[in-house]
């Protein structure tokens, strides 16, 4: 009884659902295309004011650049972690699976309140600095996400396997981690990555709170004062989330590799 | 609509899209509605010039807390569809055939076996959902930035307020919302094991 049609309701559903999700993309678009002037369509006056607004290089910049180092403190931090709990210590997987959940119990309004009152009065190197304290919080952030990305990897190889054949080779711990281990949980490492940087490229809260001007800072500045430029960097804060999710989905979908290629 | 008779290419374009549409919260967002439905929103300019139906004469504001809820749809929709689409296609269709030998018509199949076995699905995604909303911050500050009192935004404005300023009060709230999410959490954990258990 395989239908190979689809029902009428769900088109009209499709239909529906469709306008919801497209026509605020489409507006935000004919949006940023408005002259400044008169307000008529269609003009590139707000992306080239965008381009030549020192703010936003700086802010872009900063904030890629913190996306970049949560995502080097988080492998290096979960990568060993969740390798060894693998390893050595399965029982306390839900441990860790509890832990990942407690972003989600302290969200990111009620975490950044915390923060700033515990750290308060730390050396200004990590007080003051986005480098410092708004990394920290991004790297809590990610943890969940960095985490099931990771243990969904670990349990696609076979640890034990891998790390006894590499040992009875003669291999350190380091060179076991770095070139057996890691090169075969590349893509769930990738996908932990991407997700991440979507994360903190849009991360507002945090950093609205701890007075950090990061790029969705920039954006509700714009937003307060130039609806059209706003608009633009609104659909250019999307494309960097599509461009995030589709790279994640081309490293998922990456073509099942041959047994036993995987260590060349 | 995720069930049996989908195309597969309409399915995997709705898995994707809704993806990247549960990742849309924040600023841009909220800028998107404005766009759309704001005061010279594209869409307000175009009802109130070829339709002749102002919706802010209408008591309709985006500002509101109908707006913030309607921009909260766009997130939380797709957030749904990720977590049930799992769920549902854990119903075989061998119930619904044993069903349909017994005799039961869909209403009944859905009253006795579809819906009890998707309910702890269904009221896990449910306190998914309300957790997601109860703590956005960023989205409703960007709509509607000290002008709708929902906690999380009264938690920055007296965290952060150039007017008043009481951080303590900021605190006692966020932990406040640290309570409730926390009891959310110890009602989610048993429904998620207890949906496990048809997954497979």
């Amino acid at each position: 009884m395989r239908r190979r049609w689809i029902a009428p309701s769900a088109v009209v559903w499709l239909v529906v659902a469709s306008a919801f999700f497209l026509i605020p993309l489409i507006a935000t678009l004919l949006f940023s295309l408005r002259s400044l002037q008169t307000g008529k369509c269609c003009s590139g006056a707000a992306y080239s004011l965008i381009i030549h607004d020192h703010q936003f290089w700086t802010t872009i910049r900063l904030s890629f650049l913190l996306s970049l180092e949560t995502i080097a403190i988080s492998l290096v931090l979960f990568v060993p972690t969740v390798y060894w709990v693998h390893l050595k210590m399965p029982r306390l997987r839900p441990v860790l699976g509890f832990m990942a959940l407690v972003p989600f119990v302290v969200p990111p309004i009620v975490l950044v309140v915390g923060l700033l009152n515990l750290y308060k009065g730390s050396p200004s190197w990590f007080y003051d600095k986005p480098s410092g304290l708004l990394a920290a919080a991004y790297v809590i952030l990610a943890f969940p996400y960095m985490y099931f990305a990771l243990d969904a990897g670990f349990r696609s190889i076979d640890v034990h396997t891998l790390t006894e054949a590499s040992q009875s080779l003669g291999a350190s711990w380091r060179t076991t981690l770095t070139r057996v281990i890691l090169p075969n949980i590349r893509v769930a490492a990738l996908a932990g990555s991407f997700l991440t940087l979507a994360i903190v490229m849009g991360e507002f809260t945090i950093a609205s709170l701890a007075a950090f001007k990061t790029f969705p800072t920039y954006i509700q500045l714009v937003n307060e004062t130039q609806p059209y430029e706003a608009a633009a960097l609104s659909l250019l804060s999307f494309l960097i989330v599509w461009a995030a999710m589709l790279a994640l989905l081309f490293v998922g979908r990456g073509r099942p590799r041959p047994a036993g290629a995987a260590t060349r | 609509m995720i069930r049996e008779g989908t195309p597969r290419f309409l399915r995997t374009t709705l898995t994707t899209f809704s993806g990247v549409a549960a990742n849309f919260a924040g600023i841009p967002l909220a800028f998107a509605f404005i766009a759309t439905l704001g005061t010279i929103g594209i869409v307000t300019t175009f009802m109130r010039d070829h339709l002749g139906f102002d919706p802010y004469a209408h008591g309709f504001t985006l500002f509101g807390q109908t707006g913030v809820e309607l921009t909260y749809l766009y997130f939380q929709i797709p957030l749904m569809i990720l977590v049930i689409a799992p769920a549902i296609d854990g119903l075989r269709s061998e119930w619904r055939e044993a069903a349909a030998n017994l005799g039961a018509n869909s209403w009944q199949f859905w009253r006795y076996v579809g819906i009890p076995v998707l309910l702890p699905s269904i009221l896990g995604a449910f306190i998914l959902l309300f957790g997601n909303s109860f703590s956005a911050y960023a989205t409703a500050y960007g709509l509607a930035a000290n002008g709708i009192a929902i906690v999380p935004i009264t938690i920055g404005f007296y965290y952060s307020g150039n007017v008043v300023s009481d951080p303590h009060l900021a605190q006692a709230l966020a932990f406040g919302m640290f309570v409730v999410l926390a009891v959310m959490m110890l009602l989610y954990v048993p429904l998620q094991r207890r949906s496990a258990r048809w997954m497979r």
